[in-house]
């Protein structure tokens, strides 16, 4: 039963680090790439982490056994999603304020140049001039 | 446990295939975020075979190895995405 239980969690995980690796592959945008990869990282060793942390806790005596095993790998995960998080946010921010550079350097913008409706212009006074 | 060992083979095996799949979007990828993007996934899936293999092999150090990745690719993306524009 608990091979059944471990093996099985180790099958989801790996399921989700393979479709955030494709995702990465084959996604045509950066932010949609970022949400593959932080999928991939977030539930894919989340995954593999529980069965880990599973087969730690009720295995065979040995090197990969204890409460403290288990501990570590959760500090390992919650690191990871902390990281994945911040890597996320700035990776993004990054991408979105050199593509606008880039935009400015070719066309340099008018008076509601090109914006819709939402603007991105995050200042107070929401961009008026 | 001759079950579990042979699956943590088996996903160590597929994880060892992701690692290698992410170097393509990193030599690919057209702005330097997406190789950086990869360079986090290569960190988080390394960490996930680091700590399969540290099971595996009965090498607890491996797990240590796996923080240390994983905390790389964040200091590698901060201090990327953070440097005083030049």
């Amino acid at each position: 039963m608990r091979d059944v239980v471990v093996i099985g969690l180790l099958a989801i995980g790996t399921l989700f680090f393979v479709a955030g690796t494709i995702g990465l592959l084959r996604f045509p945008d950066l932010p949609t790439r970022l949400h593959a990869v932080a999928k991939a990282d977030n539930l894919g060793l989340g995954f593999i982490v529980a069965a880990l942390a599973i087969w730690a806790l009720t295995g065979e005596p040995g090197e990969s056994a204890g409460v403290g095993v288990a501990a570590k790998l959760g500090l390992i995960w919650v690191l990871c999603l902390v990281g994945t998080a911040a890597n996320s946010h700035l990776l993004a921010g990054h991408h979105r304020a050199a593509a606008r550079a880039q935009r400015d350097r070719v066309a340099p913008a008018d008076a509601n140049d090109g914006e819709g409706p939402i603007s991105d212009d995050t200042r107070p006074s929401g961009g008026a001039p | 446990m001759g079950a579990i060992d042979i699956a943590l083979v088996v996903v160590s095996a597929i994880l060892l295939v992701c690692v290698v799949a992410g170097l393509w979007r990193g030599v690919r990828g057209p702005t330097p975020e997406d190789r950086l993007t990869a360079f986090v996934l290569l960190g988080t899936s390394g960490a996930a075979l680091f700590i399969v293999l540290a099971a595996v092999a009965g090498a607890p150090a491996l797990r240590d190895a796996a923080i240390v990745v994983v905390a790389l690719a964040t200091v590698v993306v901060v201090v990327y995405t953070r440097r005083s524009p030049t």
